[in-house]
């Protein structure tokens, strides 16, 4: 048939040098254009200014610049101010790097599963409160004699359960999940509440070394493993995200729904398994925090579930669905841990730290907005920029009230 | 006597198309004057031009002889210009009388509305107009036709005196249709203007006393309902050159490979069967909303269905989802491509890919080389213009995006392609390059279900023609049979003999 034969491009000129050369830059291009690759630079601009501000790179530092100026010795003095700063700086310490990494490792764990959610077209309000029940009930069971192995399956599995109501309600019920999860997010809590009657159950060091040791405080190679845990759930989770052929179902479901469940996607599944993943995700950090901390606070994490859903979305996740990597769920609680440690080496109060979490979600969703805009918002400030220069022009040469169309040219 | 409302030499263009060309229409008082044409003949556009939804690029509108301008539905109203629209606008959970007096509800000094007063008033208009509803029912317990009663009745509550309607009677019965249509007979014998869009020929030939036959945006003539028969009628709307637009046919066809044996919807009433063969294009004629939509999705599993079997290549087979249809070699191409068929914000590769995914996968990982070479397979062999397999599909033009569409469902080398409305929005270049890529796939052997509200389409391209007409198969059409005018009647609910006369007489007649 005519349309079925094209001319197919002779093979030098598919593989000719422009062709290789402008995909690369293409490449180079769409990384620079990635949500990850912005947050990454911003991460290490802030981490560098706080390294700096700790070594008290910043301190007086107009005055002395100025004596030194006289002095005819800007450049020895900036560059042994620099070296002292580097040496003497608080941030990219072990110490500070393992508090902030430590601080939030328990929620990136939790990225991966909202991730998922979001990217499906919906989201998990669940997950603060199953952390805290997935704590609760692995505590309880290991101080009821279970093993750790099975305690930490009870632990999880509750998880799985909250997850799986969450999926059936939205897939059979079809309960919005903002309600369905929100309705969950009160049983896990209450849950939680009722078995321990309110009381945070301990989970001392010296009754149970082989849960505490290995998991929450244990070290391998001088890290933490609580921090390889949630980087490698965060590698396994952007790996499966970005390649797998079952996670690619999800970005279907949440770009268009009804188009993937025509194109043979079983969508209830697909949703399903989203939420169970999260639930699961959730209970399992739950747990590393009680190994960590040694004791399942029913109270814990309250509030958790907006602040991963926050991160996600400062790293390019859509509440519309279809979009957003694990990667980028990282880089944003990254980047909202390290404001909220920039604040605290700065002195700043911690009242201030709820504030700027909420500038900055709304900073980076109004500005990849603007982006997208950016043509748009362009040209109406190019046509006012017009508008105002004939005005302008009109003004000087006296002759305000004729149209400028309507003179002969 | 000087006409009521006046459409004199209507242009209207939208972008890729002119829908309405130099178009006429005069509505006395008193009168019902029906708009009748094809799909995309353009009525639409004009009722919308005359309730100020859309405003004309040329030509003039005169009101009771006077020329006016409608900028928007708000002024229309203001000359007392209502139009009721297939949707119905009420909202279900208030009362006839709080639907009917939105925005005008009778208050006391707080501001409270007054109810007695209120039900007093409705009642009132209500028995004038001779609508049995009661005005404190909420709207929500009434039956359609009474829905639509209550919409008309709110329309010409203010001032009115034209009113448009668009296709009122297509969700009701036979009867609640007779209990509208009396009830347009006395809103025009106390002198309101009415402008009647509808496909039903009976219907039009009881009501109307003149009719306005649009084709393709053009004005065709107006006759009165007396000096002619529903054959001229639609001779008047269809008739045009078919074009090098469409391949020739297919000499022969192979096999039975489809069969769908007495296949029964929920919530229907009537069980339909046809076969499609080996090769063949089948084509699958009527007016929007006829079925044939529901009756593809069914067979595909996309909806479920209360009874029938579907015998694919001599065995019985039961498709409960899409998912199993794709695996039996079935493709559906949903007539809606942005709501249904492609996923916008995503990559053309990945849109091609999203029935195979496991195909493009290794180990359960998605393989690069293997999306990019099928990505790029199809860009080729459908000529879809993009620069690069990452493009955003919605960043490709209509053409293109279709295309995508067909990529994404011949990559799961169909044996059955049903396609619903395949050449709807794009331009005649890509229309006519659908057309040749579904013949070439029917001589390769795959058996085509085309669904197409395009009589020349359909005509064209169809090696047998059926027919449906609410809910059922109504005709069926070799190709050599098949006219425009069989196909309409038949789609019109006419029986496709010329017994139309004698019909025509005896509802005249009542």
């Amino acid at each position: 048939m005519e349309t079925t034969t094209l001319m197919r491009k002779p093979l030098m000129e598919r593989f000719s040098l422009k062709n290789i050369t402008g995909s690369l830059l293409q490449l180079l291009l769409q990384i620079a254009r990635a949500r990850e690759f912005s947050l990454v630079i911003m991460l290490i601009l802030i981490g560098c200014g706080l390294h700096l501000y700790t070594g008290e790179f910043f301190h007086s530092f107009g005055k002395e610049m100025e004596r030194a100026a006289k002095n005819g010795r800007l450049i020895s003095e900036l560059d042994s101010r620099l070296s002292y700063a580097i040496d003497e700086g608080r941030f990219f310490t072990e110490a500070n790097l393992r508090a902030v990494g430590l601080g939030f490792a328990a929620s990136a764990i939790m990225v991966f599963g909202m991730t998922a959610a979001l990217v499906s077209g919906g989201f998990d309000l669940s997950v603060g409160s199953v952390y805290a029940l997935g704590g609760v009930v692995v505590a309880m069971a290991l101080r009821d004699g279970h093993s750790v192995g099975t305690a930490i399956i009870y632990g999880v599995g509750v998880g799985v359960l909250a997850g799986a109501v969450n999926g059936l309600l939205i897939t059979w019920a079809k309960i919005n999940p903002f309600i369905a999860t929100l309705g969950m997010l009160g049983i896990a809590r209450g849950l939680g509440l009722v078995l321990t009657k309110g009381t945070p159950v301990t989970v001392a060091f010296e009754d149970f070394p082989s849960f505490v040791d290995p998991l929450g405080q244990g070290v391998t190679k001088g890290f933490p493993n609580l921090i390889i845990i949630g980087i490698g759930t965060i590698i396994i989770g952007d790996i499966l995200m970005r390649h797998s052929a079952r996670f690619r179902q999800i970005y279907y479901v949440g770009g268009n729904e009804e188009a993937a469940r025509l194109s043979g996607i079983n969508v209830r599944r697909v949703k399903i398994g989203v939420y169970v993943l999260s639930g699961m995700l959730a209970a399992l950090a739950g747990v590393l925090s009680v190994s960590r901390f040694t004791v399942a606070d029913p109270g814990a994490a309250t509030g958790e579930e907006l602040r991963v859903i926050a991160a996600c979305i400062i790293g390019g996740c859509s509440l519309r669905g279809g979009k957003g990597t694990v990667l980028g769920g990282l880089l944003g609680l990254i980047f909202v841990a390290l404001i909220n440690n920039a604040m605290i080496l700065t002195k700043v109060p911690v009242y201030y730290q709820q504030l700027t979490m909420g500038v900055v979600l709304l900073l980076a969703v109004g500005l990849d907005t603007l982006g997208q805009h950016w043509a748009e918002i362009k040209t109406t400030v190019r046509h006012w920029w017009f508008r105002s220069k004939n005005l302008v022009n009109h003004l000087a040469s006296g002759d305000l009230f004729t149209d400028s169309k309507s003179k002969p040219s | 006597m000087t006409a009521l409302l006046e459409a004199v030499n209507i242009t209207k263009q939208f972008p890729g198309t002119l829908a309405l060309d130099h178009v006429n229409v005069e509505l006395k008082a008193g009168e019902i004057h029906a708009i009748m044409g094809e799909n995309g003949a353009g009525k639409s556009t004009l009722m919308k031009i005359l309730a100020g939804v859309h405003s004309p690029d040329a030509g003039e509108i005169r009101f009771e002889g006077r020329p006016i301008t409608i900028a928007n539905p708000h002024e229309a109203l203001q000359y007392g210009i209502n139009i009721v629209y297939q949707e119905l606008s009420l909202v279900p959970a208030l009362t006839v009388a709080e639907n009917i007096y939105p925005g005008r509800l009778p208050t006391n000094i707080f501001g409270m509305v007054r109810y007695p007063t209120l039900f007093r008033n409705t009642t009132q208009m209500l028995s004038q107009l001779n609508v049995a509803v009661e005005a404190r029912t909420r709207v929500e317990a009434l039956s359609i036709a009474n829905q639509q009663l209550v919409e008309i009745t709110k329309a010409i509550s203010s001032n009115c005196k034209v009113l448009i309607l668009d296709e009122p009677t297509s969700a009701l019965t036979d009867y609640e249709a007779d209990i509208l249509l009396a009830f347009l007979r006395r809103l025009a014998d106390n002198g309101v203007g009415i402008l009647y869009i509808s496909h039903k020929l009976n219907e039009i030939f009881a009501l109307a006393d003149r009719i306005t036959v649009l084709r393709d945006g053009k004005y065709v003539g107006t006759k009165n309902t007396s000096d002619v028969t529903p054959d001229e009628i639609v001779r008047m709307m269809v008739g045009r050159d078919l074009g090098h637009m469409y391949p020739p046919k297919s000499q022969q066809v192979g096999d039975v490979l489809l069969e769908v044996q007495n296949f029964r919807l929920h919530g229907a009433s009537q069980c339909n069967s046809f076969k499609l063969h080996k090769g063949e294009i089948l084509g699958f004629a009527g007016l929007i909303g006829s079925g044939r939509t529901e009756l593809a999705r069914a067979v595909f599993g996309a909806e479920p269905h209360a009874e029938g079997r579907v015998i694919l290549n001599g065995s019985p087979v039961h498709i409960q989802s899409p998912k199993k249809a794709i695996k039996l070699g079935i493709g559906y191409l949903p007539e809606d491509r942005k709501a249904a068929g492609l996923f916008l914000e995503m990559s053309l590769k990945w849109n091609v890919e999203a029935t195979v995914i496991q195909d493009v996968s290794a180990i359960g990982f998605v393989s690069a080389p293997k999306e990019r070479e099928l990505a790029e397979q199809y860009i080729r062999t459908l000529n879809i213009s993009t620069p690069s397999i990452e493009q955003e599909v919605q960043r490709l033009s209509g053409g293109n995006q279709q295309k995508a569409l067909v990529a994404k469902w011949l990559s799961i080398q169909p044996k059955i392609l049903i396609v619903d409305e395949p050449t709807r929005g794009i331009d005649v270049g890509a229309k006519r390059e659908i057309h040749f890529l579904l013949r070439s796939l029917a001589e390769s052997g795959v058996g085509v279900i085309m669904i197409s509200s395009e009589l020349p389409e359909i005509l064209g391209m169809s090696d047998h023609v059926l027919v449906m007409h609410e809910g059922s198969i109504v005709a069926e059409y070799s190709a050599a049979e098949a006219t425009e005018e069989k196909i309409v009647r038949s789609a019109s609910g006419q029986p496709a003999k010329i017994e139309v006369d004698t019909e025509i007489s005896k509802i005249e007649v009542n």
